[in-house]
């Protein structure tokens, strides 16, 4: 694995509102073609680094390098390449509602390149399909989907463009345990096809075990560690230790040498 | 780890996307031999660049022939999904027309993509034709058609929720009538109140505005005194009651369907169901009794303010003196009059009400919905209450009111 190739590297972030400071120098780094689970206590700060790192709100502080530019420092031009290149799945789809499903995946396509319509419709109905929605489901509004399917669709139009990276805010909360994992697998299966990284806020224990190559966990306005599940489940920070060891982790099945470790603790 | 296979994936630097000149196009080239079609693919195929080619492989797609097709993809320098779709397409074509088709150069990435492609494409048929639109006259009368079922639905629901808003608030466990004071007069301060400088300003003005066009005509007939008859009974009978209605329609009315609207999209009209109150019944009813008590009392404002203006304009065009205008107005004017243009604010008021309750309550998911909603509502209910005033004014005619 490019282990060394930051695809996404945050340095010295500060994000404050008003007198509330949210976030104080915090470094992240997103490898290229990983998985990052980004857990933290609600309220931490997750959606707000995620909205930082893609511009929707202001810094007071830090720099953010995306494919190696500067965000601060890059053309309009350019801005708009990166953000070609960036797909994002809002927690509750941010579908558009006066458009069906396929107009909402060709939106991307729309706005940013001359396709011509033929071809714009095979492609939405192939990413519908790549993301396990029927075709069926194209000429459907937003209001006529399940939660489930809704947050496929998102992904479908998060993944309009072929980007190379993928934010997903909570992609599975509120779905019931199995369209949850059928998710997690789904976003496991198009990160290796589709070469994608994905940054993946999550609350949900399972998708970071299955799922997830690497785990950042925010808390203290910073990153407190970050590393895959067996430096997670070492690691002496007590929310990590709670959150990772307590009543509701017990039950994943751990490899055999980590729960060892864990139980000479 | 299962990331083994996309590391080698070829991204292109970041210059290779489309900033200007700089565009690495997609090339294909092909080769003819013997019924052997050779196809090589070459440069970037990728979204953003693909839509040049489209027209091009479709036309190889459809007048492949032969019996071997032979396809090169060492040269690919970058592949994403519209790309391999492309390909995926050429496959397809020669599938369904016998052609034996093999694949050289493939890396590894590539033959993930194009799998997932077939794997995700396999239970689509060929054919999902969005069916063909009908003929013209077909289309128009189907809109006609629709139309006036519309119309009877309208009328339909709009009864539906009259009887619902009187009978609805009739049904909380004994408390005799469910009519909720503070909601009424909350409902009247927000439409009635409110409304009152906008209503005195534009009856002013337009009392005035009558006052001042009647006096130039008069004075040719040296009648200017008579515009003080025409001004009582024209705002008096019509124009008040009809703008303060207008008015109402598009501030209110808008405001009502609006509040239903979005209630209605979150599922909150669907809440108060479930917890066993008549949605209607709160909703629509606290609102037609607010609207029932304030249109009229803000007519009889408009009312005023009409005349008031036009004494002001009698006075500085035609050197009428208010004394004379109120004596004047006091024997024109009978209280027939004022009773014919007050009568029917209750009425307007029931139907701006109804037609906002009606369109809110048709609200649908999405925020387009409501936004159409919202016009609908004002341009029907300012459209019945001028037709409702014309009918009124034939009525009051034919019985000499
Ligand atoms: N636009 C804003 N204005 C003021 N405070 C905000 C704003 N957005 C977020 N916050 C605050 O930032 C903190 C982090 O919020 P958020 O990132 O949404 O948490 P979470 O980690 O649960 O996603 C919260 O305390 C929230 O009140
Ligand atoms: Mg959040």
């Amino acid at each position: 694995m490019a282990e060394n190739d930051p695809i996404i590297s945050v340095r010295d972030i500060h994000v404050q509102f008003g007198d509330h400071v949210v976030l104080h120098d915090l470094d992240l780094d997103v490898y290229r073609g990983e998985i990052l689970g980004f857990v933290g206590a609600s309220g931490t700060g997750k959606s707000v680094l995620l909205r930082s790192i893609l511009g929707l709100n202001p810094k007071q502080n830090g720099q953010i390098v995306v494919l190696g530019r500067d965000l601060d420092r890059i053309s309009d031009e350019e801005r708009i390449l990166v953000d070609m290149r960036m797909g994002v799945l809002f927690q509750h789809g941010a579908l558009f509602s006066s458009l069906t499903v396929k107009e909402n995946i060709q939106v991307p396509m729309r706005e940013y390149l001359t396709l011509p319509k033929g071809l714009m419709d095979e492609l939405a109905i192939l990413k519908l399909e790549l993301v396990g929605l029927s075709g069926k489901a194209a000429n459907k509004y937003p209001s006529e989907l399940s939660g489930g399917m809704i947050k496929r669709a998102a992904l479908a139009r998060a993944l309009a463009l072929d980007p190379d990276i993928v934010f997903l805010d909570e992609p599975t909360s509120g779905l019931d345990p199995i369209g949850a994992a059928e998710f997690d697998e789904l976003i496991a299966k198009l990160r290796d096809t589709l070469g994608l990284t994905v940054y993946m806020v999550t609350h949900d224990l399972d998708s970071l075990f299955t799922v997830a190559d690497r785990i950042a966990v925010l808390g203290n306005k910073k990153v407190l560690v970050a590393g895959t599940i067996t430096e997670m489940l070492k690691s002496d920070e007590p929310w990590v230790k709670s959150y990772f060891r307590g009543k509701r982790a017990r039950r994943i099945d751990l490899p055999e040498e980590t729960r060892i470790a864990c139980m000479e603790r | 780890m299962a990331n083994a296979v996309h590391t080698e994936k070829n991204t292109p630097e970041i210059d290779a996307l489309p900033l200007g000149r700089t565009v690495a196009k997609p090339r294909l080239e092909t080769r003819q031999n013997a019924g052997l079609t050779e196809v090589i693919f070459e440069g970037v195929w990728a979204t953003y660049s693909v839509g040049s080619i489209d027209q091009q492989m479709r036309l190889l797609e459809n007048k492949l022939s032969g019996e071997r097709l032979r396809i090169e993809m060492s040269d690919i320098s970058y592949l994403d999904t519209a790309g391999a779709w492309m390909i995926y397409r050429l496959l397809r074509s020669a599938k369904v027309r016998g052609i034996e088709a093999s694949i050289d150069g493939m890396r590894t990435s590539h033959k993930v993509l194009l799998e997932a492609i077939a794997r995700a494409m396999e239970d689509i048929d060929e054919d999902d034709s969005n069916g063909t639109r009908a003929s013209i006259l077909n289309r128009m009368l189907s809109t006609i058609g629709l139309a006036v079922y519309g119309f009877r639905n309208d009328l339909q629901m709009g009864l539906h929720i009259l009887g619902a808003a009187v009978r609805g608030s009739q049904m909380k466990l004994g408390h005799g009538s469910g009519l909720s004071i503070p909601a009424v007069v909350n409902q009247i301060d927000r439409t009635g109140v409110t409304a009152i400088p906008i209503i005195l300003l534009m009856s002013t003005i337009i009392g005035a505005i009558i006052a001042q066009q009647g006096a130039f005509q008069l004075r040719y007939f040296g009648a200017e005194i008579f515009v003080v008859d025409l001004v009582g009974i024209l705002v008096l009978r019509e124009i008040g009651v009809l703008l303060t209605a207008i008015m109402i329609a598009g501030r209110s009315g808008s405001a009502i369907t609006a509040e239903i609207g979005s209630m209605k999209m979150r599922e909150e009209v669907d809440a108060l169901t479930v917890i066993g109150l008549n949605p209607v019944g709160v909703l629509v009813f606290p609102r037609l009794v607010a609207l029932v008590i304030a249109l009229p009392l803000l007519t009889f404002i408009a009312n005023l303010a009409a005349l008031a203006g036009a004494m002001f304009v009698a006075q500085t065009y035609s050197g009428i003196s208010p004394d004379a205008f109120i004596t004047r107005v006091r024997d024109a004017v009978d209280l027939s009059t004022i009773y014919a243009g007050l009568i029917k604010a209750p009425f307007m008021a029931i139907i701006i009400g109804i037609i906002a309750s009606v369109e809110g309550m048709k609200v649908g998911g999405s925020a387009e919905s409501l936004g159409a909603r919202v016009t609908a509502s004002v341009v029907k209910s300012i459209f019945i209450v001028i037709v409702v005033d014309g009918a009124f004014a034939m009525f009051f005619a034919a019985i000499d009111f």
